[in-house]
């Protein structure tokens, strides 16, 4: 079987798993509305000021919720020794990561397709700059949590406690991520800056920690 | 050996302690514009160096304990990281890249840093073979932490008179450090919770995607404009060269002082692997064997270290 195969039978077979149970993309909906429902009795903006928050409140919402759905990825293959399945077996590592990746990366954007009017309900929000934007912004970044998370959520199983070791483990790395996000988002919403600048930084993220998982999520599986 | 050495060192050490503190408080010259304040610089700057050393050293033994796993990827990683260092050698040279030092930096002294840090590559793994490498990279990280806590304590106790706030948010130089502290806290925290055999590898891990991070915490912000001063050495800020001796002369002693503190924590960390090896060949030995042949064991010798 070749590379691409092994993926997107695995992809295939993690949203299979997710269409019958939705265990994690109803947790994690469940919990981002708390989230920003706690946001709205938290802050009540006027319609300007709310442009300038919003980019900030939006990512931490789905920084938050996405750590839900990244703890159950792996969680899941515990049971009857699926993952030892998956060490044992010719298929290589980084095909697995990948399918990993990217059905997380389904879930979480849409999570986001379904959270994004919500915000645009409670804060009254009218985007000034090129909203268009949002799009590239919106994948970017969510590729660059989700990549990351999957890779620390596989780390973290090793761990005690390993569903409190995840966000430990993600937040400071994804710092700089999370500065581009905000600071994107922010300058698309209030239209006074150009997020060009954002939007590479972003996929300069992408690229580089995209290359450092692939190149050593052998390792990670791999240490028992 | 090591008994006898460690308590004169450590008199030696504090005796160097006592007279760079002498020397920053009482015979540095008071700065023109701050008066007495700046003088937390002595204490500062030294620390944030030492950080950043230690940081530097637990990446080069993580990437040597990674790259060991394997002879192919040794050799892969040796010459990526040869030439690497020719690159960094020769770059500053070029016209193009030159115009990209900032003013006072001279592309010899880039140059050398480059081959500097190819020698202490190379130098970590001769030293610290094998499992001696994780137990320095632990070491660097425990006491780069502390190093760091100084730098983020000093900093805002600086700022405050001089600047008027206590933390500048988005400012380029403490945001990458405040990042770098939190990065290494979670390293520390990944080898507190992880209690398989495999945590050095998970750790060593982390330690690459920490290094690979702070990059890019300096680029996101990029465009803010930093209050922090420039950078006392190749920075192009102009400093009194009493004011620099005096600076430097504390920076050997926090050297000195970090060292210590380095070799006690990694024979710390030895002894404490050697009783546990040995704790789990006795229980081994204990069930397997019987009680006679203990004694021929090598337990009872490295028990006896501690």
């Amino acid at each position: 079987m070749s590379f691409w195969s092994i993926t997107l039978a695995t992809l295939a077979k993690d949203i299979r798993l997710e269409w019958r149970s939705k265990d994690a993309l109803n947790a994690m909906l469940f919990f981002s509305l708390l989230v920003v429902v706690i946001f709205v009795f938290s802050f009540d903006p006027l319609a300007e000021e709310s442009r300038h928050i919003v980019g900030g409140l939006v990512w931490v919402a789905f920084l938050f919720a996405a750590v839900v759905a990244l703890n159950q990825t792996w969680a899941r293959e515990l049971r009857n020794q699926v993952l030892d399945g998956y060490r044992v077996s010719p298929a290589p590592a980084t095909a697995l990561f990948l399918a990993k990746v990217l059905g997380n990366f389904i879930f979480v954007s849409v999570l986001e397709a379904l959270m994004a009017p919500l915000f645009v309900i409670f804060y009254n929000l009218h985007v000034l700059g090129p909203a268009w934007q949002l799009i590239p912004v919106a994948l970017l970044g969510t590729w660059a949590l989700v990549v990351n998370g999957t890779f620390f959520a596989a780390m973290s199983l090793r761990t005690r406690s390993r569903e409190l070791m995840l966000p430990l483990l993600l937040f400071p790395v994804s710092i700089p991520a999370v500065l581009g996000m905000v600071a994107a988002t922010t300058n698309i919403l209030t239209g006074e800056n150009s997020a060009h600048f954002y939007i590479v930084l972003l996929l300069t993220y992408d690229v580089v920690f995209t290359t450092a998982c692939l190149g050593l999520f052998e390792t990670v599986l791999q240490a028992e | 050996m090591t008994s006898k050495l460690f308590p004169i060192l450590a008199v030696l050490t504090a005796i160097f302690l006592a007279y760079a503190f002498y020397l920053a408080m009482f015979i540095a010259p008071t700065d023109a514009l701050q008066g007495d304040v700046y003088r937390i610089i002595y204490y500062h700057v030294p620390s944030a160096w030492t950080a950043f050393l230690l940081f530097f050293i637990n990446f080069v033994a993580s990437v040597q304990f990674l790259a060991n796993a394997k002879p192919s990827t040794k050799r892969v990683v040796n010459w990526i990281v040869i030439v690497v260092g020719i690159i960094g050698f020769i770059a500053p040279f070029f016209p193009q890249v030159k115009a990209q030092l900032p003013t006072g930096m001279y592309p010899s002294s880039v140059a050398t840093t480059a081959l500097i840090i190819v020698g202490l590559y190379f130098l970590v793994g001769k030293l610290f073979p094998g499992q001696k490498l994780d137990m320095l990279a632990l070491t660097a990280a425990e006491v780069g932490v502390v190093f760091c806590t100084v730098v983020l304590v000093t900093g805002p106790i600086w700022a405050r008179p001089v600047w008027g706030i206590w933390w500048a948010p988005g400012d380029i130089r403490l945001t990458s450090t405040l990042v770098l502290w939190l990065i290494y806290v979670s390293y520390l925290v990944l080898r507190r919770f992880s209690d398989s055999a495999q945590t050095q590898k998970l750790a060593a891990v982390l330690a690459v995607f920490g290094a690979l991070d702070v990059p890019q915490v300096y680029f996101s912000i990029w465009f803010f404009r930093t209050q922090h001063p420039q950078p006392v050495i190749g920075g192009g800020g102009s400093i009194d060269p009493r004011m620099l001796h005096v600076l430097l002369l504390s920076w050997m002693a926090f050297l000195c002082f970090a060292s210590l503190i380095c070799w006690s924590r990694y024979n710390l960390e030895r002894l404490r692997r050697e009783v546990d090896e040995a704790e789990a060949l006795e229980s081994l030995n204990g069930s397997g064997l019987p009680a006679g042949s203990n004694a021929s064991t090598r337990i009872p010798v490295s028990r006896s270290t501690k």
